[in-house]
């Protein structure tokens, strides 16, 4: 495995902030804050890769988070392991993406964020009518938390504390920075991005953009579906609130300001922002309206959000840094005589 | 019966607002996802002026388009104008920001529950077994002579015409000396303009609320993609067949899934005819 070891000291330092920070913080409130950031982190993260890096916005982001949600919920509700549950509901959340995408993906740009819009409404409706199955709008309450594992001869991990579910989370959030993280440096992330910046071009080129587009969307709605899994355990209780259109609205704010195409950018955002929110409270009725304007003005001054702007900083830096050591020894060649 | 004359009320009001979105999306080429938003921005500014300030309905209806016409320009100078050159996508997400304002500004002005404006013709007469309310058939009637007078606008004068020019030709348009940023913020305040009209005219029959710009700024998408894009008899006749068919499903079948038809309807679509009913073939 070829890693370059520069800036590594970087992700470890974060790492360990990541594994002290419930010893750094006691309060259960800003706990319970952060964990929601790194669900939704994960969330935005599974946005980034169809919006960000395939270029592709599926607007029903929130819908495939729901079906993971309810599926979880409404499964170890009825005494299935979270074990099993989770990765099945994942797994459905892509399975709908993909029978959603065969026919919404032959569309290009609105066409297919319009569609999938209307899918997310659907599934929303759906998850508020269908009350036989999903409890109608009061929703699924009293999920279990996760299944403990028993490792044998040893304690079984118990997941009834706020400790342990920072941990679980924690631990899938990194599952899918590492998954991410190869799709996007493989030759499948590139055929993304290439699909992304002219699909025209792409298409010309050999690729076959469909297919390519497909595989994103239903890697994308999977880990939204693990998510929305982990979210429905953690809580304890879903409504068809979890599957809105404004928490896919919210994800987008995120995604965009933290910096799209970025595998940092969304984590930024999804922790960021929310904090910023919360310690704003007095502003909470004009929440959405700050994030409309944020949103314009990030999309048309900084396509690539924050960290899209700091690493643009940093290739200046490098790039000046750079002269300035080529003309070093110029200057002294020339001051010879 | 009842349903079908409920279907073409509704109809009616989804052609007007179908027309000024086809006429930004499929002549600008700008996905204006807050087409919806300027909907209700349009009702409660009618609402406002018919109970606080005190105006009579029609004064309100025509100042609540005089208004929104001017927020639909600064829309596309603000929001869209700096983002021409990019992938549409851009423009989608410079939208939902958009939508966000507005919504979030009538949320926070008049409050997130859902307002009535009173009714200026209570009266209603029985036509063949069908119960038609004075409002409703003021809906139809205006609707239909709106969009006639809109398509007159755009096949026989200047104005009109240089709109279709820039549609289909931007560069060509430029060439021969016309000014595009004028014809895209004429454009933005007519579509602004009927979409608000179109608000106050159903107003004073449902409620409204801050959130129903989203459900129909979608079925009018929904409805221009079923059209076909830019075709503006494909948005009448889109709007129409959307308008009955949630009237007859919300009647017969279900009413709790009646917005489901509609979304399913464009999946549908789509998948059968990327280019809608009435779409020309493009690249």
């Amino acid at each position: 495995m070829n890693i370059r070891l520069k800036g590594r000291w970087w992700y470890l330092a974060i790492f360990l902030v990541a594994i002290a920070l419930p010893h750094i913080v006691t309060s259960r409130y800003v706990g319970q804050i952060i964990i929601m950031g790194y669900l939704f982190s994960i969330a935005t993260l599974s946005l980034n890769l169809i919006l960000g890096y395939a270029g592709q916005a599926s607007l029903a982001h929130a819908g495939f988070f729901g079906i993971g949600a309810y599926g979880v919920g409404l499964l170890t509700k009825g005494g299935v392991s979270f074990w099993i549950a989770l990765p099945l509901s994942a797994s459905l959340a892509a399975a709908i993406g993909f029978l959603v995408g065969l026919p919404t993906l032959r569309t290009r740009g609105s066409y297919f964020a319009i569609s999938t819009l209307c899918l997310g409404v659907i599934i929303s409706i759906v998850a508020g009518n269908w009350v036989q199955l999903t409890g109608g709008y009061t929703g699924v309450v009293g999920i279990p938390t996760p299944t403990p594992i028993r490792v044998p001869w040893t304690v079984e991990i118990r997941f009834d504390s706020l400790l342990a579910q920072y941990y679980l989370v924690l631990a899938f959030l990194i599952l899918t920075m590492f998954a991410m993280h190869r799709i996007v440096h493989s030759l499948t992330g590139l055929s993304f991005m290439a699909v992304r910046n002219n699909e025209m071009l792409a298409e010309a080129a050999g690729i076959d953009t469909f297919r390519v587009k497909l595989t994103a969307f239903v890697i994308a709605d999977f880990f939204a579906g693990l998510a929305g899994g982990l979210y429905a355990s953690i809580m304890g209780s879903i409504s068809p609130s979890t599957a809105s259109m404004e928490l896919t609205f919210n994800w987008l704010v995120y995604l965009l300001i933290g910096g799209a195409a970025t595998l940092g950018g969304p984590i930024i955002g999804a922790f960021v922002i929310p904090i910023i929110m919360e310690s704003l409270q007095f502003l909470a009725q004009y929440r959405m309206l700050i994030f409309g304007v944020l949103l314009i003005v990030v999309i048309i001054y900084f396509p690539r959000g924050a960290m899209g702007a700091i690493l643009q900083l940093g290739e200046k830096w490098r790039r000046e840094w750079r002269k300035r050591q080529e003309e070093g020894p110029r200057v002294a060649a020339s001051q010879r005589p | 019966m009842q349903q079908i004359f409920n279907g073409i009320m509704l109809g009616s009001t989804y052609a007007i607002v179908a027309v000024g979105l086809t006429l930004v999306f499929g002549i600008l080429h700008i996905p204006n996802f807050a087409h919806g938003h300027l909907y209700m921005f349009g009702a409660y500014i009618a609402f406002f002026l018919m109970t606080i300030a005190g105006l009579g309905f029609w004064t309100s209806l025509l100042a609540s388009v005089a208004v929104m016409g001017a927020v639909g320009v600064i829309l596309e100078r603000l929001a869209y104008r700096p983002l021409r050159e990019r992938p549409h996508i851009d423009s989608f997400i410079s939208a939902i920001g958009a939508l966000m304002i507005l919504e979030t500004s009538v949320i926070v002005i008049w409050g997130p529950q859902g307002r009535r404006i009173p009714n200026p013709y209570p009266g209603i007469i029985e036509v063949l077994g069908v119960t038609m309310s004075y409002q409703r058939l003021i809906v139809i009637v205006a609707a239909v002579s709106m969009i006639l007078l809109l398509n007159l606008f755009i096949k026989r004068t200047t104005l009109g015409a240089t709109i279709e020019a820039v549609a289909q030709n931007r560069e060509g348009a430029m060439l021969v000396g016309i000014d595009v940023n004028k014809v895209s913020a004429i454009t933005f305040a007519i579509s602004a303009g009927t979409a608000a009209a179109a608000a106050c005219l159903v107003a004073p029959i449902f409620i409204i609320s801050p959130t129903m710009g989203a459900l129909l700024g979608m079925k009018a998408f929904v409805i221009v993609i079923l059209g076909g894009l830019g075709s503006i008899p494909g948005a009448i006749v889109g709007g129409y067949i959307l308008g009955l068919l949630e009237a007859m499903g919300g009647g017969y079948l279900s009413a709790a899934y009646k917005d489901v038809y509609a979304f399913g309807a464009l999946i549908v679509i789509l998948s059968l005819k990327p280019t809608g009913l009435f779409g020309k073939e493009v690249a």
